[in-house]
C-alpha cells in the first residue's frame, strides 16, 4: 500500500466513534478481545471486525500472549496521517527556499 | 458527550531564506506557482499556477493548464508581511471539502536586513479524520472488505462532525 493510502485508510479507521473508543483503550496498554469488548456497547464479535479494520490500517498490531492474542496500539500507525502531509511540505518548503536563493543570485 | 479523540501532532517545520521579510512574504503568497512542487496537485490537468489571494476571505486555488481552477482553501488571516493563515480545506482523501478545515500558518521575522526566518505550522490533522471522503477514496481504491463497513463508516463520521 502507498504512504497515501495508508494514510486514508488510517483516516477511515478513526472515523468511526467505537474504534476511537478502542484506541483510547488500548492507549492504557496492550488488550485482549475479551477486555475490549466490556465496556464497548457492541457485541465481541463486532469488536473483532472494528480490531480488523484498525490493524488493516495500520493503528493497532495484534501479538501473541500465551495461548491468547491480544491487541496493542501499532506506534508506527498512527503517524501515517500526518506522514504524508508532512513530507510534502518539507518539499514544499525546500523549493521556496530554493526560490528565494535563486533570485538572490539572479540579483547579484 | 466527551467522545475520545486522536490527535496527531501538528507539522512544525522553521528555515532561514536568503530574503528580507517583505520579499520572503511576497514569495511564499504571490509566487507559490514558481515553487510548489507539481507532484502535490488535486486537478486532472496539470498544475501552472498556485495563487493566493492577498486578502482575508480570499481564495487559495490551483490553476490548470486547460484553465480549470481547483480550490484548495482559503485566507483566514493576512497580516503582511509578518503572518499569513490559510485554511486548508482538502481531506484526507486529497478531495476539496468545504467542511473540513485544517490551518496552516506562516509566520516570518526578520533575522537580519538578508535573512527571515520562516516558521510553518499545519495544524488540527484530526479533524481531517472526521469526515467520510478518505472512505469513499477507498471504496473507489477497491480496499478489501470496506463496502461491508461503509454505511457504519460515514454514520460514524456524520456523527464526529456534529
Amino acid at each position: 500500500m502507498s504512504r497515501k493510502n495508508t494514510a486514508a485508510a488510517a483516516l477511515a479507521a478513526l472515523a468511526d466513534p467505537t474504534r476511537r473508543q478502542l484506541i483510547e483503550r488500548l492507549k492504557a496498554g496492550p488488550k485482549a478481545v475479551g477486555d475490549l469488548a466490556r465496556g464497548v456497547p457492541v457485541s465481541r464479535p463486532a469488536v473483532s471486525q472494528h480490531l480488523a479494520v484498525l490493524k488493516a490500517a495500520g493503528l493497532v498490531r495484534d501479538v501473541a500472549a500465551g495461548t491468547r492474542r491480544v491487541y496493542e496500539i501499532d506506534p508506527k500507525g498512527l503517524g501515517a496521517i500526518r506522514a504524508w502531509l508532512d513530507d510534502m511540505w518539507g518539499d514544499a518548503l525546500g523549493r521556496f527556499g530554493a526560490e528565494l536563493d535563486k533570485e538572490k543570485d539572479d540579483t547579484v | 458527550m466527551n467522545s475520545p479523540t486522536i490527535s496527531p501532532a501538528p507539522i512544525r517545520k522553521t528555515l532561514l531564506v536568503k530574503a528580507d521579510v517583505q520579499r520572503s512574504f511576497t514569495a511564499f503568497t504571490n509566487r507559490m506557482g514558481s515553487w510548489w512542487p507539481r507532484s502535490h496537485s488535486i486537478a486532472a490537468s496539470p498544475t501552472v499556477d498556485v495563487i493566493i489571494e492577498p486578502r482575508a476571505g480570499g481564495r487559495w486555488y490551483e490553476r490548470g493548464e486547460d484553465g480549470s481552477e481547483s480550490e484548495w482553501g482559503k485566507v483566514l488571516h493576512w497580516d503582511p508581511p509578518a503572518r499569513v493563515i490559510l485554511a486548508w480545506q482538502l481531506d484526507g482523501g486529497w478531495k476539496y471539502n468545504p467542511a473540513c478545515v485544517t490551518e496552516v500558518e506562516i509566520n516570518f521575522t526578520a533575522v537580519d536586513a538578508m535573512q527571515t526566518r520562516v516558521e510553518f505550522e499545519h495544524r488540527h490533522l484530526e479533524r481531517l479524520g472526521e469526515n467520510a471522503a478518505a472512505v469513499r477514496e477507498l471504496l473507489n481504491s477497491g480496499w478489501g472488505g470496506i463496502l461491508e463497513l461503509y454505511g457504519k463508516l460515514v454514520a460514524g463520521a456524520e456523527d464526529a462532525a456534529k
